[in-house]
């Protein structure tokens, strides 16, 4: 789907010719028609709102079916998204709608992260789009798009103001999708609640810098129609798949004692403009916001956010490749840095330890000598003793031997005496 | 009204499921407003002119677009001859029933005119690419928001009619553009051949052309019957032989485009002269947008995935050189960026595990030293106790020594003593016989 603009080429030479009979090229658009019938089309609807208002109800009234749909419980712990694929058939044009159900929103005691959920199913559709985009080998002309083209918002009939959970689930997803809010069950309100409702809804809009969805008014063969539709949001809607036989007609309706609320009847609600709106007039121009607006803004923050930028548009034209390959070289050396860095933390634990060790190896070693030395001591003076001991030792003996000697010596004496 | 309904489950399969659409939902509409705005947005097409001079190509396009494109203000091409093939473009805007078309012509003065024609098709080549290129650096922007798109969506060849069989230019072109661009060839100035020369002549360049593998424009299949019909017709008489002219003659009270020669009027728009009007059927009124199509979908692509691929494939020569595993299988499937995404997720486990492997064989090794450390004092430890043993021993000896020798000694002593006192009493009894004999 290139998107071309025909202003773009201003800046260079451009002859209008007059043509001199018929072309032909009048067709082209009938050309571009017949392929996008054959391609097939393709629309998400997100349905946002608290358990029991009414969105499956207004799903199958809108399309005219009943999708099968269980009720939803309401104690479930957290928002979840439930997405659901049919593929309708109207003349000859294929649709194939998906409708995405927020289950359990509003439950919650505490309500802080309901939109959180939201969002990133928005944000996935996103990415699974721009990752495919990005692919080498890529096929997006039969890519099945699940990007959400409109957002349902409902509001609950209260008749005073929004919830503070409506204001701030739909401020986070104003940059994301088309929102279209309306007023759910709207059989309970009066016309004169009714229109200071919406009022005060618009206002509280407004004055919190929420952006919804506004029908184009730059064509103009829609323009009129859209405008005054804009001024009507949000659309009070009733949905019913029950049939009530009013007058000769059977008709889709709420049956109450006091009266039956025609779903199709402009004057009891807003149902027709809101399907009007929706299908009949706008479907494209959602399928086209969603592409030019909120997918480009998602993929100029994702890019920004890897930090892809484009180069001045005066210097050298923006090589891809180029910056793919810049990014590469960064991205492999910023891996080498980290391996370094985690290395040298391990080089410089290493010679810390090693530090400490040696230390106590050190210690050891001090002490080794230190027990030595005193080994050295205590020998020293068991030598002494020792010495000491054999000295008086050798002396005793050598006392002993000449007491001996001298004790030989004299009984000879004696007996030279004797003899004498 | 036809209608039905098919439901998916949570597996995302659909299944058919016939329901019953009752009434009007509404987005049968969904085509005309599809149509309203493609009318409001206006539309281009980029058409490339290929041949060689004097061919009849400028007259062929003012016929085509019924418009003087190429005027004595504006020649054509075989009127701008240079010294070497050039290639431009003109720009013009036309409008019909509400529709705007900017029409790119993109003709080649000089292609084929030279004695040597060497890479004369070089140029073209070259201006089909750089078209590719700003397409995809306009795509590949952070910021984008208006994408000219002037990449060559069609291109005309013409032959000459020499009756006998493609010339070795006319295949080296084709088989060098069939694969960046869709690639229409038409017998040029077939109004000079008759129709059974001009059969044979078809005949021989498409067998030439299947011979050597080159991939003309073909156009798409429908599911109509009377469509496909019609296809198989034009598809007999491939390539179209044309006849153009700026000249509006009077035959039979009709104006008509027209050459006119002594023996007759060739028209232009007369499908038993030419095949001009197939021509200008296929290429503006029934395929314009086909073409445009296979220009985006296949030509384009071909040309991205092929430069990306060039991109990752440097990256992935790095790679290797650091010794870092790739995944060459892979990298067709997944963008840059993703394929970058993955090798940061490996590189960080890689990491880790390094990480791991480094903490182990640091703690083993630290705990190797404490242990050993420990042995050293331990052992350490028991030897000072063995030698303080040993000293003990010894002193102990000593002392034993000592106390025996002093037992020794006392016993010595009071042996001596015993011994003296005997001698005393023996020398004072000697005494005292000596002092006996005296008187």
């Amino acid at each position: 789907m290139a998107a071309t603009d025909v202003d773009v080429f201003s800046n260079e030479e451009k002859r209008s010719l007059n043509l001199g009979g018929h072309v032909g090229f009048d067709s082209l658009p009938d050309q571009l028609v017949s392929k996008s019938v054959t391609q097939g089309f393709c629309f998400n609807i997100l349905c946002v709102g608290e358990t029991g208002i009414g969105k499956s109800t207004l799903m199958n009234t809108l399309f005219n079916t009943m999708f099968e749909n269980e009720e939803a419980s309401h104690y479930q712990n957290a928002v979840y998204l439930r997405p659901r694929t049919y593929d309708l058939l109207e003349s000859n044009v294929h649709l194939k709608l998906t409708i995405v159900d927020t289950v359990g929103f509003g439950d919650q005691i505490n309500k802080e992260d309901s939109y959180k959920p939201i969002v990133d199913y928005i944000d996935t559709q996103f990415e699974n789009y721009l990752q495919e985009e990005l692919k080498i080998k890529r096929s997006l002309f039969n890519y099945h798009d699940t990007r959400i083209h409109i957002c349902l918002y409902f509001i609950a009939p209260t008749g005073h103001s929004l919830k503070s959970l409506d204001l701030v689930t739909m401020k986070k997803l104003d940059s994301k999708v088309n929102i279209i809010p309306i007023i759910a069950k709207a059989d309970t309100i009066s016309k004169t609640e009714l229109n200071k409702f919406k009022i005060k809804i618009m206002s509280e809009l407004v004055s919190n810098g929420v952006q919804i969805y506004q029908f184009p008014t730059d064509d103009e063969a829609v323009s009129e129609i859209n405008a005054s539709m804009n001024a009507l949001l949000p659309f009070a809607v009733v949905g019913s798949v029950e049939e009530v036989k009013v007058g000769n007609k059977t008709v889709r309706a709420r049956q109450y004692p006091w009266g039956i609320v025609q779903v199709e009847n402009e004057i009891h609600c807003d149902f027709v403009k809101l399907r009007e709106m929706l299908i009949r007039v706008n479907m494209e121009d959602l399928r086209e916001q969603t592409h030019a607006r909120h997918y480009e803004l998602y993929r100029r923050c994702k890019l920004e956010e890897m930090g892809f930028k484009d180069t001045d548009p005066d210097s050298q034209p923006f090589s891809l490749q180029e910056t793919y390959e810049a990014k590469r070289k960064e991205f492999l050396g910023d891996l080498q840095r980290k391996e370094e860095e985690m290395r040298q933390m391990f080089v410089n634990k290493v010679k810390e330890t090693e530090a400490e060790l040696k230390e106590k190896e050190r210690e050891l070693h001090d002490k080794f000598e230190q027990l030595k030395r005193m080994h050295q001591e205590e020998k020293r003076k068991v030598e002494e003793k020792r010495r000491d001991l054999e000295e008086e030792m050798n002396g005793f003996n050598r006392k002993k031997v000449a007491a001996e000697t001298l004790s030989l010596s004299q009984p000879l004496k004696k007996d030279k005496d004797k003899k004498n | 009204m036809s209608s039905g309904v098919s439901e998916s489950d949570l597996n995302g399969e659909i299944m058919e499921l016939q329901k019953n659409l009752e009434g009007y939902v509404g987005f049968a509409n969904l085509p005309n407003q599809v149509y309203r705005k493609s009318v409001k947005r206006g539309f281009e097409f980029t058409l490339m002119v290929v041949g060689e001079s004097g061919l009849g190509k400028s007259t062929l396009i003012n016929s085509l677009f019924l418009t003087e494109l190429y005027s004595p203000e504006y020649p054509g091409p075989s009127h701008r001859i240079k010294k070497t093939v050039q290639v431009e473009q003109s720009k013009v805007l036309v409008k019909e029933g509400g529709v705007h078309l900017l029409l790119t012509i993109v003709d080649t003065p000089g292609f084929g005119d030279a004695v040597d024609n060497s890479n004369c098709w070089q140029p073209v080549i070259d201006y089909i690419d750089s078209k590719f290129e700003d397409y995809l650096n306009a795509e590949s922007r952070v910021n984008r928001r208006q994408m000219p798109d002037s990449r060559v969506q069609c291109c005309l060849y013409f032959i000459a009619p020499s009756g006998h069989g493609l010339k070795p230019l006319d295949i080296e072109f084709m088989k060098r553009l069939h694969e960046k661009v869709n690639i229409i060839p038409l017998i040029a100035k077939a109004d000079t051949m008759t129709p059974e020369e001009c059969q044979q002549f078809k005949h021989q360049i498409m067998k030439e052309i299947q011979e050597h593998k080159i991939k003309i424009y073909e156009f798409p299949e429908t599911d109509d019957e009377e469509e496909m019909k019609m296809v198989r017709r034009i598809k007999d008489r491939l390539p179209l032989a044309v006849v153009g002219s700026n000249t509006i003659i009077e035959v039979n009270g009709k104006r008509v485009r027209g050459r006119q020669y002594p023996w007759g009027v060739a028209e232009v728009e007369n499908g038993e002269h030419c095949d001009f009007t197939i021509l200008r059927n296929m290429l503006i009124r029934t395929n314009m947008q086909d073409l445009k199509d296979v220009t985006n979908n296949v030509h384009y692509e071909n040309y991205r995935s092929r430069k990306l691929a060039a991109v990752t494939y440097n990256g992935m020569d790095n790679n290797k050189n650091k010794g870092q595993l790739t995944k060459p299988e892979t990298s067709d499937s997944m963008s840059p960026l993703a394929q970058m995404e993955e090798e940061r997720r490996d590189h960080v486990s890689k990491m880790k595990k390094m990480e791991q492997e480094m903490e182990q064989v640091f703690e083993m090794k630290v705990k190797e030293k404490l242990m050993k450390l420990r042995d050293s004092e331990a052992e350490l430890q028991r030897r000072h106790e063995q030698m303080k043993k040993n000293l003990e021993l010894q002193h102990r000896e000593l002392e034993e020594k000592r106390r025996q020798l002093e037992e020794e000694k006392n016993t010595w002593e009071a042996q001596q003593r015993i011994l003296e006192q005997q001698k005393l009493d023996a020398s004072r009894t000697l005494e005292k016989n000596k002092k006996k004999k005296i008187f």
